[in-house]
């Protein structure tokens, strides 16, 4: 544990990490010193740093706790990191097309992104309360910026102010119950916590602290009751960038809460469950009643996520292994889901610009066929039909529950995916048999690739990545017990 | 006769100025900037806490804590008036009320 920090081999559980932060700096300089005109090659450079330090990450799996107990990182870490790097690659792809359009095309975007990025791999390799927040607001800060980095537009700069107000103050829940648990446990690094609880049993002032920390991160995944930025933001903020938002954050933010409850607060199980499955079923229930009265489609997508959040959070109530395996697997479905169905809205451009309501959906069918398709795919798959992908998200987590006896929970999950079906099937009803009203523009090879990826992951999940899926989510689930 | 200022005091501060914060954010209807600085006052609250702490626990961390909030308050606080300034420059007014394009 007390590693020698000027021992550069052993830091190597943190490689991919000091990876990104020197990359980001070259980045930074590269995009100053070039043109700006020519920032897309700081795009594609950024994409294959994220490519680089993903393979590290799972070409060099080193186990180890670094940085004075400041810094994990076990197979659990390791799973999220890929699927966070890979959301935040994507979502960068995502945002090249017409970027001048969106208002993406600033070279600072993606080394933006890319500081996201490195703020969520702290943040999923967190050790400490300390390395937990510094992450967690290196992440916030660069999402604040990204929101509003199409400066001349109204919509964007009110949704940066939006979620730079409501994040601010989660941050500050977040850290009052982290003074707390210092205070009534006299730790900061999680280990040390759990030992501390486990020994002086809680008090009221933990069980206070408890409360704050993980209020504060239910606003960092949008549950319900503090999802109020969540449309808000997603469709103020340019397109990729709700793309971004809607992607690899989420992941960060649910590892932080799996770890911090499973792990962390394990002793206090009882305290923390009722939390969770209170978020769980209010998120689930507010998303599926929410959604249907939404014209726009990119908040349709926000109150969507708030309901997979919810879904999700069904498998963290159990406290059980299963369950944490149910959340891993339900987050890298989510992804290729979310992602595929922003590569599909940003495929879907008129001549006076991008598709905003549902409405304008009107025959996409016929003009944009492949499109289309994959879009009712997706939507199929995010109801949780079988054999989609989705279903074996829901399966996951629905199964996890039960075993833990939350008979309860599981039945209003299950109502509440039931509902959700109204809305997501208006928009396939939109797309295949109302009259076409607008001319289609043509799609961006790169996100013809994304969407066929997507969609064929989707509908072969169960015979192609399902079980190497699962075998590699048991494995992280298993660092937590 | 002397009144001995102990833990239990700060604490009591540290939650006022916590709520105040909270407040100040959620039921102040006029302007932006009061919201900015009801953010400062819910992270001197925090810091209030951790010092407290760490002074009755006689261990460091918290003030090592304390340190790294305020640097990361005062870059929030830049982020916050830069958005604020582009804010202002496309709506050309920084009232709460004002901040009503999107609604649902």
């Amino acid at each position: 544990m007390n590693s020698d920090v000027t021992d550069f081999a052993s830091l190597a559980p943190a490689y991919p990490e000091m990876l990104m932060a020197v990359g980001i700096l070259v980045l930074l300089l590269v995009g100053v010193v070039i043109n700006k005109e020519r920032s897309a090659l700081v795009s594609w450079l950024s994409v294959g740093l994220l490519v680089a330090t993903g393979l590290l990450v799972i070409l060099q799996p080193v186990d180890g706790v670094v940085f004075n107990g400041l810094f994990v990182a076990d197979s659990f870490a390791r799973y999220m990191k890929v699927l966070v790097i890979g959301g935040a690659g994507l979502a960068l792809i995502l945002a090249m097309s017409n970027a001048e359009e969106n208002g993406v095309h600033k070279f600072e975007y993606s080394v933006l992104a890319l500081l996201a990025t490195l703020g969520m791999m702290v943040m999923v390799s967190a050790n400490d309360l300390m390395s937990l927040y510094v992450g967690l607001e290196l992440q916030s800060l660069s999402l604040y910026v990204m929101a509003a980095i199409k400066r001349d537009d109204t919509r964007a700069s009110e949704a940066g102010l939006k979620y730079f107000v409501l994040g601010a103050l989660s941050s500050g829940l977040l850290l009052y119950g982290a003074s707390l648990i210092y205070g009534f446990t006299g730790h900061t690094n999680l280990n040390e916590i759990v030992v501390a609880i486990a020994n002086g049993g809680r008090s009221i002032g933990l069980i206070f602290g408890v409360v704050f920390l993980l209020a504060g991160v239910a606003f960092k995944i949008s549950a319900v009751p503090f999802h109020m930025w969540t449309p808000d933001v997603y469709e103020g903020a340019p397109t990729p960038v709700t793309a971004f938002f809607a992607t690899a954050p989420k992941v960060a933010a649910m590892t932080l809460m799996v770890r911090l409850v499973m792990d962390t607060f394990a002793p206090i199980t009882q305290d923390w469950q009722q939390i969770v499955i209170f978020l769980s079923i209010a998120s689930m229930v507010l998303a599926a009643f929410a959604a249907i009265g939404q014209q726009s489609i990119k908040r349709l997508i926000a109150y969507s996520s708030i309901g997979h959040v919810g879904f999700a959070l069904v498998g963290l109530s159990s406290g059980t292994q299963v369950g944490v395996e149910g959340v891993a697997i339900y987050m890298a479905i989510y992804i290729a889901m979310t992602v595929g169905l922003f590569a599909c809205v940003l495929s879907l451009r008129t001549d006076t610009g991008y598709v905003e309501t549902i409405d304008e959906l009107a025959g996409a069918a016929q003009t944009r066929p492949f499109v289309a398709a994959i879009m009712a795919i997706l939507m199929f798959s995010l109801i949780g039909l079988p054999p989609l992908a989705g279903f074996f998200a829901k399966w996951h987590v629905f199964l996890a529950a039960i075993e833990a006896n939350l008979y309860v929970l599981s039945v209003i999950g299950v109502l509440a995916s039931a509902i959700s079906a109204f809305y997501y099937l208006r928009v396939v009803k939109v797309m295949f048999f109302d009259a076409p009203i607008k001319q289609f523009a043509a799609v961006p090879g790169e996100l013809n690739i994304i969407m066929g990826v997507s969609g064929f992951l989707v509908v072969t999940y169960y015979f192609t990545v399902g079980s190497p899926l699962a075998s590699m989510a048991h494995t992280a689930a298993g660092s937590l017990f | 006769m002397g009144l001995e200022i102990g833990l239990g005091h700060y604490l009591t501060v540290a939650a006022i100025l916590f709520t105040l914060g909270v407040f100040g954010i959620f039921i102040n209807r006029k302007n932006i900037i009061v919201i900015l600085m009801s953010v400062e006052l819910i992270l001197l609250a925090v810091n209030l806490n951790f010092v407290a702490f760490s002074a009755h626990l006689n261990d460091l961390q918290g003030q090592v804590f304390a340190l790294m909030i305020l640097t990361v308050a005062a870059a929030e606080a830049a982020i916050g008036l830069a958005i604020l300034v582009i804010f202002y420059r496309n709506r050309g007014s920084i009232a709460v009320e004002d901040v009503n394009m999107m609604k649902g």
